[in-house]
């Protein structure tokens, strides 16, 4: 378990000032100058040691992403913030937009100087009132006290922090989808390539980087590379906001080591599944687009990106959603579909066409009013989608329904023949 | 130079290549719906997917760019299993009507189910239904057949620069609709139809008309501008049921005019199916050929030959002006002229009256100097290339002498008087300094500034600016004189002007005024005011019943564009052949056919018999008319004459983009454009 020194966002739960006295009291804006004065390479060379990687969901190393930036521009660079926070189950970047908000506007700086960056822009979605409101605040009190704008830090080096509220579309947290949002166009995801790195936003290079990602980099700095790489596990390293929700006693974000088991994350911070471990059914470990896992699995997985990928499952972004005895698993993974249907954005054939069919044959499940070679047609129609999209939200459409069919395949099939069976005396009633 | 291999066979591409641009150099077929090469690349349907190796996932082969070693695979389970996937995937929500789709036959989606779907459907929901849009009078839509392959919303961004159409909601939501439902008001909509690769957008006046396998296909030359569109021509039986562009990368590349397209049910209407011959009541009456010649031949009894004069139209071939020049001149009459719209301009010198850096010339400029023209009417094609290559980033600035148009691009104004043209050729203007920085500086001379009396003064001045600029140089001849109708370069080069002592236009009128012309033979002349013709005998041979044949006293029918083996000179100099697609109406004859017997009858018999024995003779009058489909660089000369620019503002040639010419004023479908994009800009006649 995290012991309290090693915790990065200590005012996760708000009881402290939010902002510059409270933030300053936390260690923040402390020797940020003499961080700047490392330079770009080592910077980098340092977020590459610790190794942090990206908790956005996909999990790809900072630094190396930082270091696809080019060396040289003539022209701006930009570093853009995402936090638009819309995978469902997710409430991390929201706690340290609202506690901590300096931790990101420090991070930005820091970031955006390892990669050269002229301006970042921190995207954040429209729901997020009163979140935008604190980074705004936050921003401001930088700007006035000199951390960032004109000479930022008296580092001789000039950052300026933009906030952009979005609409709140789902696929607007895709960050190619992002960069469109902020040029004011439809969120509608680019091809790839060319990269951010290369042509983002305003075709300019650009990284795009999760709000967690760039909060955590001023303390990996500050405390050292290695003490980050010596929490969690080898390649899984450090720690990690963890969102728990559903079927919990006390729901909870709580900053955590990566590579804790799943089981004494719930029981430790969250008492535990309602009604006990055994009554617990399912647990999506990532966020509503990785694939459930069963209580069996539950048991033993660690929480960390490769623990998760072993089981066929992901880390995501960390929004532990569980589920007990209590729960109609089908229902609820077509209540996802649903979303992902909604969502959609509708520029590529299979997740524009993909999506709405999934959800169709999904709800008939739920009744079971299918036939069932359905779930062998369902499963390849979520074969059809995935890695056929131009974004991951074709992927991560398909994976809920993969997961389920894998774990939960007899209880489908049970209500596949239940309705059958129902039917068939429905008719003979009517005869009657 | 990147090499890769493709299905083992190893290709070196030119860099910036597309993984599909470089299969299909190597023939091998890859299926898309949204990719088109003339638009940019969104990569949504996801139908080109191949598969490349180290690469985790199939690839989008439209938007991969080519690189150094890469090895794909196109012909793979994985590729086939992608495609059969996003085939289902475009088939679920598409509807099975394509026995009452007009796309039957020419779909893309239909033919690529059939190559590459699978044989049956698993999609057992309720299929999508989507609200049909209003395009205007000439797209039909029918939305639920959309594929949202937005090459539509591609196309009018791009290519049509007019933002009319877009993607709304999204999901299986996701709609194609134009803003505000007011139409797609551009010069190119008709595009439209083309580049959709289904059923969703069709042409609305050819709506359930024919299946493309009944249609007799020609491939012919457009007539409606003077860029000289390649098309083809379909027809069923004795009727034109549709036009399509025919690629010419030079020309019109694959696009052609909402006029070119859509004016062709105007070929069917106020046709001149049989001669008439005014009676002694002053009416038209029907009359056979023999009777039309013996009036003809009766009246011309006892005229001197200078007493006789010859104006030809805007639509004319050139067999028939080379034709009516040897009767003329046989007759022993030097008063011709082809500029029936009065313009004035020196014709020595065929540098001096052509578009001389060719169409596709416009895309090494760097500056344009539009004078008096507005390319967006005049030549929609010539416009489109000016915006492709502003779009390129290549054209720096284009700056307007002339009414203020909206041109699709942004244009610099410099005022819209003689004053600014003078100015601009005395060097003392300030733009004449930017048009000296430019490496290939363009300037185009619209034929409306030629038409104001004092073309002669703006010839000179655009040639001066033209010459003080450094646009007329060795490797590159940057003056150019935009046209406005398709008859006109043909019969300039023809010569149809007027001989030694011969009259002009505004001498012919004089003259017939005066009763010192007798007689006037209008090939095809429409755009002159009977009124002026005074009390002179006119002959009118044409194919429409339009003004020309309102004055004539014997009318003579003649053949349209469609109906003939002809030539045709486009403002660039480009000599084309149109081709015969259908018969001419009743009791018409082909143009030259006409003057040819009516020169037997006249006792002047042309020495010519044959089309070919015809041609041979405008080989020999002019070379130029052997040369077919090639720019021949007009030689650099003096021409023009130097005077004064009168202040005069310059004026649009065309009040109505959509009614240009006999055809285009006949047609029904051209009619409804001017009610639906121009109506509210024309100044309303209820209010006199």
């Amino acid at each position: 378990m995290l012991r309290d020194e090693d915790r990065i966002f200590t005012n996760l739960y708000g009881f402290e000032s939010p902002f510059l006295d409270g933030a300053k009291t936390r260690g923040d804006w402390s020797g940020t100058k003499e961080i700047l004065d490392l330079g770009r390479d080592k910077i980098i060379e340092l977020v590459k040691e610790s190794g942090l990687r990206g908790r956005g969901g996909a999990g790809f190393s900072t630094g190396m992403k930082w270091s696809f930036m080019p060396k040289t521009s003539n022209g701006p660079v930009y570093l853009v913030v995402n936090a638009d926070e819309g995978e469902p189950g997710t409430c991390k970047d929201r706690e340290i937009m609202r506690h901590d908000p300096h931790k990101l506007i420090e991070g930005c700086l820091i970031a955006g100087f390892a990669i050269g960056a002229t301006a970042t822009y921190i995207y954040i979605r429209g729901e997020f009132y009163y979140e935008a409101a604190n980074v705004q605040r936050a921003i401001d009190e930088a700007y006035a006290s000199g951390l960032i704008g004109k000479n930022a830090c008296g580092s001789g080096y000039d950052h300026d922090v933009y906030l952009h509220l979005g609409a709140g579309a789902y696929i607007c947290g895709e960050e190619t989808a992002l960069i469109e949002s902020i040029e004011g166009k439809k969120g509608q995801p680019r091809n790839k390539p060319p990269f951010p790195a290369m042509a983002g936003l305003y075709s300019r290079p650009t990284t795009v980087n999760n709000v967690e990602s760039i909060a955590v980099v001023p303390t990996i700095l500050r405390r050292g590379a290695s003490w980050f790489a010596g929490l969690g596990r080898p390649k899984n390293s450090g720690t990690k906001l963890f969102c728990i929700s559903g079927h919990v006693n006390q729901p909870a974000t709580v900053e955590e080591e990566m590579g804790i088991p799943l089981k004494e994350l719930i029981e430790k911070h969250c008492g535990g599944v309602r009604g006990g471990w055994d009554n617990l059914l399912a647990i999506i470990p990532g966020g509503s687009s990785v694939p459930l896992l069963p209580k069996e699995i539950c048991d033993t997985v660690l929480m960390d990106f490769d623990s998760l990928r072993e089981v066929r499952s992901g880390l995501g972004t960390a929004a532990v959603i569980v589920m007990d005895k209590s729960t109609d698993i089908v229902r609820a993974i077509a209540r996802l579909s649903k979303f992902y249907m909604h969502e959609s954005c509708g520029q590529c054939t299979p997740c524009r066409e993909g999506t709405g069919w999934m959800w169709r044959v999904m709800e008939r499940l739920v009744k079971g009013n299918a036939r069932v070679e359905e779930i062998d047609m369902l499963l390849d129609v979520t074969k059809q989608v995935e890695g056929h999209t131009i974004c991951a939200l074709g992927d991560a459409a398909a994976w809920p329904i993969q997961g389920l069919m894998r774990h939960f395949r007899p209880e489908v099939e049970r209500r596949i023949l239940e309705y059958r069976t129902h039917a068939e005396r429905g008719v003979r009633v009517a005869a009657e | 130079m990147p090499k890769l291999t493709i299905d083992g066979i190893e290709v070196e591409v030119a860099p910036g290549t597309s993984v599909l641009q470089a299969c299909e150099q190597l023939g091998i077929e890859v299926p898309r719906f949204c990719y088109h090469e003339r638009l940019s690349v969104p990569a949504n349907c996801r139908m080109c997917l191949v598969e490349v190796e180290r690469s985790p996932k199939p690839v989008a082969s439209c938007a991969m760019p080519a690189g150094e070693g890469m090895v794909v695979k196109t012909n793979t389970d994985t590729v086939h299993k992608a495609r059969k996937g996003v085939m289902e995937f475009l088939l679920i929500n598409h509807p099975l009507d394509c026995p009452i789709c007009d796309q039957g036959g020419e779909c893309d989606l239909q033919d690529q189910a059939v190559s590459y779907g699978y044989d049956r459907g698993r999609y057992e929901e309720n299929k999508r239904a989507v609200t049909d849009k209003y395009m205007g009078p000439l797209i039909r839509t029918y939305m639920t057949r959309c594929i949202q392959c937005t090459r539509c919303i591609r196309f009018v961004d791009e290519i049509a620069g007019v933002p009319a159409l877009g993607g709304l909601a999204r999901g299986e939501h996701l709609e194609i609709t134009p803003a505000l439902e007011a139409g797609v008001n551009s010069e190119l909509s008709g595009n439209l139809v083309d580049v959709c690769p289904v059923g969703a957008l069709t042409s609305k006046p050819y709506a359930y008309n024919a299946r493309p396998w009944e249609l007799r296909k020609t491939e012919s030359i457009d007539v409606m501008d003077a860029v000289g569109s390649n098309i083809r021509v379909d027809a069923r039986g004795g009727e034109v049921l549709r036009v399509l562009p025919r690629l010419h990368e030079d020309v019109n590349e694959e696009w052609i005019s909402d006029k070119t397209r859509y004016a062709i049910d105007g070929l069917k209407r106020q046709r001149l199916d049989r001669p008439y011959v005014r009676g002694a009541d002053g009416k038209l009456k029907p009359a056979t050929w023999a009777e039309a010649f013996a009036a003809i031949k009766t009246r011309l009894a006892n005229v001197p030959g200078n007493k006789i004069a010859g104006i030809t139209g805007d639509l004319v071939d050139v067999e028939s002006v080379v034709a009516l020049k040897d009767l003329l001149t046989g007759l022993g009459s030097a008063n011709m002229d082809c500029r029936q719209d009065g313009a004035q301009f020196d014709t020595s010198n065929r540098a001096g009256y052509i578009f001389n850096s060719g169409i596709a010339g416009i895309e090494n400029a760097d500056v344009v100097l539009l004078i008096g023209t507005n390319p967006r009417w005049e030549a929609p094609l010539v416009n489109a290339r000016i915006r492709k290559t502003y779009l390129t980033g290549k054209l720096k600035k284009v700056a307007v002498v002339g009414q203020n148009f909206d041109l699709t691009y942004p244009t610099q104004f410099l005022g819209n008087s003689g004053s600014v043209l003078s100015a601009l050729a005395d060097g003392s203007h300030p733009f004449v300094e930017t048009l000296k920085a430019a490496k290939n500086p363009l300037i185009i001379l619209g034929a409306g500034a030629l038409r104001r009396g004092d073309g002669l003064a703006v010839q000179a001045a655009a040639r001066a600016i033209a010459e003080t600029v450094g646009a007329v140089r060795e490797d590159w001849n940057g003056f150019n004189v935009l046209h406005l109708a398709a008859g006109r370069v043909g019969a300039l080069d023809a010569g149809f002007l007027p001989g030694p002592g011969g009259r002009d236009l505004a001498g012919i009128l004089a003259g017939a005024q005066s009763g010192e012309i007798e007689a006037v033979y209008l090939l095809g002349a429409d755009e002159i005011d009977g009124a002026k013709l005074g009390k002179a005998f006119v002959i009118y041979q044409g194919h429409h019943g339009d003004r020309g044949a309102h004055r004539a006293d014997v009318i003579l029918p003649g053949a349209a564009y469609t109906e003939k083996n002809a030539t045709y000179v486009n403002t660039e100099g480009r000599v084309q052949h149109a081709r015969f697609a259908t018969f001419p109406l009743g009791e018409a004859r082909e143009d030259w056919k006409i003057l040819r017997a009516l020169s037997g009858e006249l006792g002047q018999a042309l020495g010519y018999d044959t089309l070919g024995q015809l041609r041979q003779r405008m080989a020999q009058a002019n070379p130029v008319f052997a040369t077919l489909d090639r720019l021949v660089p007009a030689v650099w000369g003096p021409f023009g004459q130097a005077g004064t620019v009168a202040d005069a503002h310059f004026a649009s040639p065309i009040e109505n983009f959509y009614m240009t010419d006999p055809i285009s004023r006949a047609s029904q479908t051209m009619a409804q454009c001017t009610e639906a994009f121009l109506k509210p800009a024309l100044p309303a006649a209820a209010a006199e």
